[in-house]
């Protein structure tokens, strides 16, 4: 469990090369040795959601994953897809209905949504509130949390830019 | 280390014994380390072994391979055809996120009490591939669940794969579940399945879990059902479902309420498999 492994990987589309610890997990592989910070550590045993990352496109919890097993992964977190632009509706419509106060569940939060609208692009609010079972969120009290995802969700549905 | 053939897991286990563990999804055993539950001095990681994550057709009924995701058996049209009550017990497995890492094989070598896939594989009569440098071998699931986390595999053993049986003509499944909250581990919940035919109840299996160290299949209820019309017999079936359960209680609720949380579901479940297309 001591040994280092060597890791090849994209993270938010930029390769990377590092020699990490068996034992990282990925968000502290993420914060302390890239310094992407937007991905927060909450529970570290899967219940909180804060730490939500994509891993080759599919929502992950970045705690219960080890750094030495994404050789060849494509990483995506907050930071990456604040730039791209892919989630901007929905962090427009967060901070429009006030969907965060501390921030510190609001990356894994937007991460989880992001796949939610991607695969389903017209949840119900109970689909919203179960597909974000899994992201704690002590401030909120997530009512406006659903407010935002069915606000973009019907935006994108009029817009006409879903499947 | 990073396994690239069952070989090289079957080395690795030989080599480490006990204090090797396997990486599979690793949505239990990570939070175990975690909290340094466990410390195992070598993990064994089976995703890059190619082939272990196959859900493919066969003799009419499904294999399974030990590496498919929860998602991927809930997105699957195979499993949604072939085995619907895997396919409805998904959505109550913890959270999406933990669904797109967690594996089939994972849960059953966890065997966990209140965890749906084992119920789901007793009740389907699924038969689970036991693959060590010894040769492989399969093992009835009702034969694998020992105990409180406790299997069939031995030493040196990694399961491969899962098959499910090609079900009979008319058989319908529901699956239900109570946790206090959504994704939580079940307080109690039940996998069954039953044919009907012309309004009667044939061969129904009950299995209920998160009642005791492993799954249970509720016989004298079964018994109750079997042939019968369907709406008359509830009562009996939740009579004879004491003689079936004797749930240990925790921290969730005590034996009484659980045993009466099981007699709820029972009569849902009946209910589920009257109302429930083929």
């Amino acid at each position: 469990m001591s040994e280092a492994v060597d890791i090849r990987l994209t993270v938010n589309g930029e390769a990377v090369a590092r020699r990490v610890p068996a034992r990282q997990n990925l968000v502290d592989f993420l914060r302390e040795e890239l310094g992407l910070t937007g991905t927060r550590a909450g529970c570290e045993h899967g219940v909180c959601g804060a730490c939500t990352v994509r891993v080759d496109g599919a929502a992950v919890r970045a705690c219960l994953v080890f750094a030495a097993q994404l050789d060849g992964a494509r990483v995506e977190t907050i930071e990456g897809l604040s730039e791209s632009g892919e989630i901007v509706d929905l962090q427009a419509a967060f901070h429009a209905r006030n969907a965060l106060q501390c921030g510190f569940c609001t990356a894994g939060i937007l991460v989880a949504a992001a796949e939610l609208l991607r695969d389903m692009p017209r949840p119900s609010r109970a689909d919203i509130r179960d597909h974000l079972s899994g992201n704690y969120c002590r401030c909120t009290g997530y009512h406006a949390i659903v407010d935002a995802v069915e606000t973009v969700a019907r935006q994108r549905g009029a817009a006409g830019n879903t499947p | 280390m990073r396994a690239r053939a069952l070989d090289d897991v079957f080395a690795a286990l030989a080599a480490e014994g006990e204090e090797a563990k396997i990486l599979a999804g690793g949505q239990s055993l990570v939070p175990a380390l975690n909290m340094r539950l466990l410390e195992p001095r070598l993990l064994i990681d089976i995703n890059g072994v190619p082939g272990l994550g196959a859900i493919a057709e066969h003799d009419g009924g499904l294999r399974i391979g030990a590496l498919a995701r929860h998602a991927e058996l809930g997105r699957s049209p195979l499993v949604a055809r072939l085995a619907p009550l895997i396919r409805q017990a998904i959505p109550h497995i913890a959270h999406p996120a933990i669904r797109n890492r967690g594996t089939f094989g994972g849960s059953l070598a966890q065997a966990d009490p209140a965890a749906e896939l084992p119920a789901c594989a007793v009740a389907l009569d699924a038969l689970i591939h036991v693959a060590s440098v010894r040769g492989e071998r399969r093992v009835a699931a009702h034969a694998f669940f020992k105990g409180l986390y406790e299997t069939a595999l031995a030493p040196g053993e990694i399961i491969t794969a899962i098959d499910i049986p090609k079900p009979a003509p008319g058989t319908r499944t529901a699956f239900l579940e109570l946790a206090r909250r959504r994704g939580d581990y079940a307080m109690i919940g039940l996998a069954a399945t039953a044919r009907i035919e012309d309004g009667a109840m044939r061969a129904p299996r009950l299995v209920f879990f998160g009642v005791g160290v492993k799954p249970v299949e509720a016989m004298a209820a079964a018994g109750a059902l079997d042939g019968g019309a369907l709406r008359d017999r509830i009562a009996a079936a939740r009579e004879a479902l004491g003689e079936d359960l004797d749930p240990p209680g925790d921290l969730q609720a005590d034996s009484a309420t659980k045993l009466h949380l099981a007699r709820v579901l029972l009569a849902r479940g009946v209910h589920a498999l009257a109302a429930g297309a083929a």
